[in-house]
């Protein structure tokens, strides 16, 4: 199973390779991490998915609030929640196949970008599965490269995910510790 | 408004901060800041290697409560106080290390002396900085303090490009500390400590295990107050020593895997773990599937990625441990816990048995014998630093704890070496406080060129090395799982009389029993530093002793010697 977590951070130098950092020495394996900005200036936004091997969402949750720019961590995963992931997927395609891959990017809802003589670039968003169905009917007739943006989530209407770690959420009312 | 140089405001912050000595060593990519040091009321030891810079701050912290500072230059500078970093982090000691960084114009141009020293202390600090410009220092070193000494202490590192030291810009001083992502819990839920209080409730055979926090939040009387209602024994991590005195009752002593043989069986047959301050450490549970296996457990820890980190627990308490002992303490009723107790006292009269302060005087010099000799001349309240090895394990074992703040030693990372700059730190922090180093030969070697800051500084520090040329707990895991294979234990030392008299430092050398005493104190009446070698017993073992691995209560333990009798 996959966990797909939402981290707010502060925006400034480094703290990607932070988050990186604490993965890699709590042995965290990331399946994809998106980083973007966010309606704030000062704040980014990570969507990361991992598998949950031998981690639990509570446990990366409490990790995550160690670096001191990580403000807000929800979990998001089997919530209702909004997951998106973009492709772009170039394909071999001599003109008298075009219209074939035309056919199920329309199926998929997917476009088709760019044109050259031998190949077209079908750009996709959509769920993981979706993309995942795409692609398969397209490796047929042949992949030549392919880019996705790993999965951002945004939870539906006001709700939130979920939040472990009592006291340790920014944006959760707690007491100020005296300096 | 005036203007000042980055390196002025780095000291004008610092001295607000209440930074009274730091530990460095100076460079080119420091020398600005080292300039202005001369102007601001603040004592600058020069350390031999920045390895001390960093274990000094370090020592000086855990004697004082304070933050330690570090100063050295970039490059190799900054890289020699990765070891006393990473010592720092893994027991949780607020010290801020501040480094030279080359002209930010050159940052990533491997220009003289640079290097990636945010990067490299990514790991092992709390938080580090990068600055890049004058305009930023004071914000960062309210922030570095800030972070450092609150939540969960830990090191943060400062790494400040030439050019930030060097440019004018107006001083401000930020009053608040706006750190929106770093809020550390204080309280704990109210619905989290009832449902503690009724696992107390329930608990017949219930076990405080004390650690580090219990010091750190400053919370020892709290923890009296609790053992004492609710008759509860205290048992304590190699850290934890010191937070519960020895001589209560109630005190089980240390844990783990040279802990008492009486504490850990205690363990294993609770039906109730009260987790203080402590993160279940490999060294204290020993086998994870075996560890307390009828005991409930409730966690009192302020950083919640160590709560169900190593062992599961049944109620975590997430709040500053002292903050939630005061709440904690009214909802709990007294108990007594007899039969429990009195379990506990059958135990631990087998343990005394085989103690090695029981042997009979063969005419050999054993380094038990030697730490408990000195905690009678020091009346147990000297602040001990150690070296990492069997000494350190002797020390926790044989001088009886009875105030915090008294053990200094490196436990989570066990960084041999530590003790004699970890000393100098403490005498800093405390001048007027007797202070021994108990070091390994070994360990001392590592970082013996500080006997020249000891001794330019002359800090009053008594040192005993016991010496028995060997690296002695690898030597001991060689003779007990390696079938006493001593591969590259053994170790030739130095004299280390005469290294001592080569800096100017009074020595002796003790290799009889009847030396001991006359050689402490001769130490305790010597101002300034001195260092005693004790030739001790080679190849001695510390007992008890749990294999890795092993369960808790599966101990090697010290054979029973009789008295000798008549017939002998």
């Amino acid at each position: 199973m996959q966990l797909t977590l939402i981290a707010l951070v502060e925006n400034k130098p480094g703290v990607l390779n932070r988050v990186a950092s604490l993965f890699r020495r709590r042995n965290f394996n990331i399946e994809s991490l998106n980083v973007g900005r966010t309606e704030k200036p000062d704040i980014s936004r990570m969507t990361i998915v991992m598998e949950n091997g031998n981690v639990d969402a509570r446990k990366v949750e409490a990790n995550l609030y160690k670096l001191v720019n990580v403000i807000d961590v929800q979990d998001v995963t089997n919530q209702p929640a909004v997951t998106r992931d973009l492709a772009l997927i170039k394909v071999s395609a001599k003109s008298e196949q075009r219209a074939e891959i035309a056919n199920l990017a329309s199926i998929f809802r997917a476009r088709i970008v760019d044109v050259a003589p031998d190949s077209v670039i079908v750009e996709i968003t959509g769920t993981e599965d979706k993309i995942e169905g795409l692609v398969e009917l397209l490796r047929p007739l042949g992949i030549l490269e392919m880019v996705r943006t790993g999965q951002v989530a945004m939870m539906r209407g006001t709700a939130s995910g979920v939040r472990y770690s009592p006291g340790a959420n920014g944006f959760r009312e707690t007491e100020q510790v005296a300096d | 408004m005036t203007k000042k140089t980055g390196a002025e405001i780095l000291w004008e912050c610092l001295v607000r901060e209440g930074v009274e000595v730091v530990f460095g060593l100076p460079g080119g990519a420091i020398m600005p800041v080292y300039d202005a040091m001369l102007y601001y009321p603040v004592h600058h030891v020069l350390v031999r290697h920045e390895q001390g810079a960093a274990h000094m701050a370090d020592g000086y912290s855990r004697a004082s409560g304070k933050v330690g500072v570090a100063l050295t230059t970039s490059g190799p500078g900054a890289t020699n106080l990765v070891t006393g970093i990473a010592t720092a982090i893994m027991d949780s000691s607020p010290i801020v290390c501040i480094t030279g960084q080359v002209h930010a114009h050159l940052i990533g141009g491997d220009a003289f002396q640079e290097t990636d020293v945010t990067g490299i202390t990514l790991p092992v600090t709390k938080h580090n900085f990068l600055v890049t410009s004058a305009d930023e220092v004071a914000e960062v070193v309210r922030e570095a303090f800030f972070i450092a000494r609150s939540g969960r202490p830990g090191p943060v590192l400062i790494d400040i490009c030439k050019n930030a030291q060097i440019e004018e810009v107006d001083f401000i001083y930020p009053e608040e500390v706006s750190l929106p992502g770093y809020q550390p819990p204080t309280h704990a839920p109210l619905e989290d400590l009832k449902r503690a209080a009724e696992l107390i409730e329930q608990a017949e055979r219930p076990v405080i295990l004390a650690g580090h926090g219990v010091t750190m939040s400053d919370a020892v009387d709290s923890l009296r107050v609790f053992a004492t209602k609710t008759q509860t024994p205290v048992a304590m991590t190699l850290l934890g020593l010191g937070a519960f005195p020895a001589s209560d009752p109630l005190s089980l002593g240390m844990m783990g895997m040279h802990g008492e043989a009486y504490c850990n069986l205690a363990i294993q047959n609770a039906d109730l773990l009260l987790a203080f301050g402590m993160r279940f450490d490999d060294r204290v549970t020993a086998n994870l599937r075996t560890y307390a296996p009828r005991a409930r457990k409730i966690h009192i820890e302020i950083d919640p990625s160590e709560v169900h980190k190593n062992v599961e627990v049944d109620v975590a308490l997430i709040g500053d441990l002292n903050t939630v002992l005061i709440d904690l303490i009214p909802l709990v009723d007294e108990y007594d816990h007899e039969e429990w107790r009195a379990e506990i006292e059958d135990w631990r009269s087998e343990s005394q048995a085989r103690d090695i302060l029981t042997w009979p005087d063969d005419g050999k010099l054993y380094t038990a014998h030697v730490i408990r000799n000195i905690w009678e001349a020091t009346g147990g309240d000297a602040i001990l630093t150690t070296g990492v090895g069997q000494h350190q394990m002797w020390s926790a074992q044989y001088y009886c704890f009875e105030k915090p703040n008294r053990l200094i030693t490196s436990g989570g990372a066990g960084t041999m070496g530590f003790g004699l700059p970890a000393t100098i730190g403490a005498w800093f922090a405390k001048p007027d406080h007797e202070i021994w180093l108990v070091d390994g030969d070994g360990s001392f070697q590592m970082t013996q060129a500080e006997l020249s800051t000891a001794i330019q500084e002359g800090a009053n520090i008594k040192i005993a090395i016991m010496n028995n040329n060997f690296l002695g707990m690898v030597r001991q895991w060689q003779e007990f799982f390696f079938e006493s294979r001593y591969a590259g234990t053994p170790l030739i030392g130095p004299d280390f009389v005469k290294i001592a008299e080569a800096h100017g430092i009074p020595a002796r050398r003790v290799t009889e029993t009847t030396e001991v005493l006359p050689a402490i104190e001769f130490a305790r009446q010597t101002d300034g530093p001195v260092l005693i070698d004790f030739r001790v017993e080679k190849e001695e073992a510390v007992y008890p002793m749990v294999p890795t691995g092993a369960d808790l209560d599966k101990m090697i333990r010290r054979p029973i010697r009789k008295q000798p009798t008549a017939a002998d």
